[in-house]
């Protein structure tokens, strides 16, 4: 199969591509002379969402395939530079794209412990995983774990552990796909999440891995082309260059001003400011005092209350004139009026809430602020943990390092970390600028204009979606203030065309950049979670002679379970997804980490220092969560104040005493397991034996 | 398969680059983010430093600490003989 030379390869690989980048680019041209000629927007939003799965569904069936190796590893010939960019879209999901730069603008430097711990987890990658995988060369880390400590018992709970972590993250980008495709299009949220299942499919069902590397490449393309063109097109607007990660400095200084000027009450904004949040404090206070009276006065002050208020309405209805407005407000507080004590509590702790909104703005380039100094450096402590788990997590999902199995040799594989980190970097170094851009917009422009005269992009998002922007004048002064806008974080990259004041089109591919973010993900995540049931649980445990045919179709059949499943559950919207995702990562980090890096590193470690590694890892992992996240209702009190999020904190120290105790105290592992080790550390060794998977 | 003490002397040179770039890599994502509130003290092109090592300077570091490591490790392969043939 290997007729070609990697270099002809390479080469031909990147004429296509540049071909593909050119048509890309051409179509979106197309598309904005369209818009000028006045093709409603709807139309638009189709055109670039069915052009593109158009285009991924022919990358998958051009990739179609028959060969063992392509379908897992896409016969090891993908080149460094491909790889890299395959990882980078495998990597950055729909949280990434649209999420990230909203989360660095609500909680300004505290965000950033996502941004240092997704890109920073690739030095672990490299330095410990990827070239000593590359050398092994089989298809899947359950195999590494099968063949380094022996026994079905190790690849057993590693395909358990790959499949538990890969569910719940895929669970998040469906999520993410359904989102975009019904907003774009219209379509129902539940009808959305299969129409983008069908999407992930078309890319993966006939290719399997191969048919996954060469889409992925490009819906990189893509992703990053429409994450660039708006936030740089912002800076220059606001003067400050095509090179915003450099020059946003003085925008992010001008934000730090206006931080100041608005929390002073001194000033006539700030004083403006003062005036919203005094409504709100009021708001707040009148609901705990309800709450009060309703914890001495029971049922009898509630009946009370809706007394009040019935004769309110009488009153109104006597008056001469007769004001309907105010009826018909005065009778809507009676109908909506909470029915029972229980239903009370809730609705006036919920209005307690409102005292958040009266709080002032956080300083954004501010680390760990806290009320006093012991809560500040509470939060530097889950500002580091979440770091390390997340890096040690990246280090230890399936889904990445199963794509260093790809590329042509151990020298390929170093670079292709290399490549990888350089492709999420040119994302992740953006997304904190995009971030301090915006909110020098919000800050700047909208704060002080009046309600008569918004922003086109601000009236049509709160029309749109109220979860994304609201915005009311509470304080009745006609003057827009920040207390009375509350942003969801999703805003920001959605938006970003609009506030730069680009075309629709630009909208259009950024829609278009976010599923092809979320669908690349999904894509990794499902073959993972698929082949790990079909080649390890199937071919390798318990039918070791079956045909190649049959472990294909036993493959993709799975593929396709799997795959229903994910969108069923995802469309019955489970929890937080920011909570799912990095429950994913400390799975990841406390399951699989010590185990592979002491397969690496330690030569003594064995079977059951594995076993005994990757359930002591696992167990206090999922034992921390289960205690102290709120959904489950344990409210257990936390750890060294450390927030179950970061649960690998105490997950990962156990996997690796796990693996240290069990190995010593058994026997060290025979010398074929020793010869695999040195097989790995070494990229080529005379008389070398060979793991080559088939 | 008999590993020489080249052999060895290459595995150690490998551990010895892995552990200085791995605290390199500690130092920039931990030290530098526990300093953070004093790093923001000081000032560089309009950016405090301690936000801006977060935001964008520890991850310039992270790249070129994964490609010296190629490139490293890829001239150490040469040099110690144990790299792949073109055609692997």
């Amino acid at each position: 199969m290997a007729t070609q030379s990697t270099a002809a390869f390479t080469k031909q690989l990147t004429k296509y591509y540049s071909f593909y980048t050119g048509g890309f680019i051409a179509f979106v041209i197309v598309v904005g002379i369209l818009e000028q000629m006045g093709v409603p927007n709807k139309i638009l939003g189709y055109m670039f969402l069915g052009a593109t799965i158009l285009l991924y569904a022919g990358i998958g069936f051009m990739s179609k395939t028959a060969e063992v190796s392509e379908y897992y590893v896409a016969g090891r010939r993908v080149p460094a530079f491909f790889n890299g960019m395959a990882t980078g879209a495998d990597w950055m999901s729909a949280a990434s794209f649209i999420g990230m730069a909203g989360t660095l603008y609500l909680s300004g430097y505290d965000g950033l412990a996502f941004v240092l711990g997704w890109t920073g987890g690739y030095c672990l990658v490299a330095l410990f995983l990827a070239p000593y995988l590359r050398k092994f060369g089989q298809f899947t880390i359950p195999d590494f774990l099968g063949a380094r400590f022996g026994g079905h018992i190790p690849r057993l709970i590693g395909v358990i552990a790959a499949i538990v972590c890969s569910f719940t993250y895929v669970i998040a980008q469906i999520y993410g796909v359904g989102l975009i495709t019904s907003r774009f299009t219209g379509l129902e949220f539940e009808i959305g999440v299969f129409v983008g299942l069908a999407g992930i499919l078309v890319c993966s069902f006939l290719g399997g891995m191969k048919a996954v590397t060469w889409t992925q490449v490009a819906q990189y393309i893509i992703l990053i082309v429409a994450y660039m063109i708006p936030v740089v097109w912002l800076s220059v607007m606001h003067g400050y260059g095509p090179v915003p990660q450099v020059a946003y400095g003085y925008a992010l200084q001008k934000v730090t001003e206006r931080e100041k000027v608005l929390n002073d009450k001194a000033t006539p904004d700030g004083a403006r400011e003062e005036s919203v949040r005094q409504i709100f404090r009021d708001r707040a206070a009148a609901a705990d005092a309800k709450l009060k009276s309703l914890e001495t006065g029971g049922a009898g002050f509630l009946a009370e209350e809706k007394k009040k208020l019935e004769d309110k309405v009488a009153a109104l209805k006597a008056a001469e004139p007769q004001d309907a407005k105010a009826v018909a407000a005065a009778e809507k507080a009676v109908k909506d009026f909470p029915a029972d004590a229980a239903k009370a509590k809730e609705q006036w702790t919920k209005d307690k809430g409102v005292s958040a909104r009266a709080a002032p703005i956080k300083p954004h380039a501010t680390p760990f602020q806290g009320k006093d100094e012991k809560a500040s450096d509470i939060a530097r402590k889950n500002f580091l943990c979440l770091i390390l788990c997340l890096m040690v997590g990246t280090a230890a999902l399936p889904h990445i390092l199963m794509r260093y199995y790809t590329t042509p040799s151990v020298k390929d594989a170093r670079q292709s970390v290399f490549w990888s980190l350089f492709f999420i970097f040119l994302l992740y170094f953006t997304a904190p600028c995009l971030a301090v851009l915006a909110k020098f917009d919000v800050y700047t422009v909208l704060v002080g204009s009046k309600f008569a005269e918004l922003p086109a992009w601000v009236s049509a998002w709160a029309t749109v979606d109220k979860t994304l922007m609201n915005i009311s004048d509470i304080n009745g002064d006609g003057i827009v203030q920040l207390a009375e806008i509350v942003i969801g974080g999703d805003l920001i990259v959605l938006a970003t065309p609009e506030i730069a004041k680009l075309p629709y089109v630009i909208s259009g591919l950024v829609a278009a950049g976010g599923l092809a973010a979320a669908l690349s993900t999904a894509d990794g995540l499902l073959l993972t979670i698929a082949n790990a049931m079909s080649h390890d649980l199937y071919y390798k445990m318990i039918d070791p002679n079956a045909p190649t045919t049959r472990r294909l179709a036993v493959s993709k059949g799975l593929l396709l379970v799997v795959a229903v499943i994910a969108a069923y559950v995802t469309s019955m919207k489970p929890g937080d997804i920011l909570f799912l995702v990095g429950a994913a990562f400390s799975l990841a980090a406390s399951g699989f980490f010590p185990a592979l890096v002491c397969g690496v590193f330690w030569r003594r470690a064995n079977r059951l220092g594995a076993i005994l590694g990757m359930l002591a890892g696992l167990g206090i992992c999922m034992y921390y969560m289960y205690m102290t996240y709120p959904f489950f209702g344990v409210k257990a009190p936390l750890w060294w104040d450390i927030n179950p999020i970061s649960a690998g904190i105490f997950g990962i120290p156990a996997g690796f005493i796990g693996v240290i105790v069990g190995s010593l105290i058994s026997a060290p592992p025979s010398k074929e397991v020793q010869e695999l080790v040195d097989h790995v550390r070494y990229p080529s060794l005379e008389g070398d034996i060979s793991t080559v998977g088939t | 398969m008999q590993l020489t003490a080249k052999h060895h002397e290459y595995w150690n040179r490998n551990l010895i680059i892995t552990s200085v770039l791995l605290a390199l890599w500690f130092v920039v994502t931990f030290v530098m983010g526990y300093f953070a509130r004093e790093l923001n003290s000081i000032t560089i092109l309009g950016f405090p430093l301690g936000f801006y090592m977060s935001a964008q300077g520890s991850l310039i570091i992270y790249v070129v600490i994964i490609w010296y490591y190629a490139h490293y490790m890829n001239n150490l392969d040469q040099e110690y003989g144990v790299h792949e043939g073109e055609e692997d």
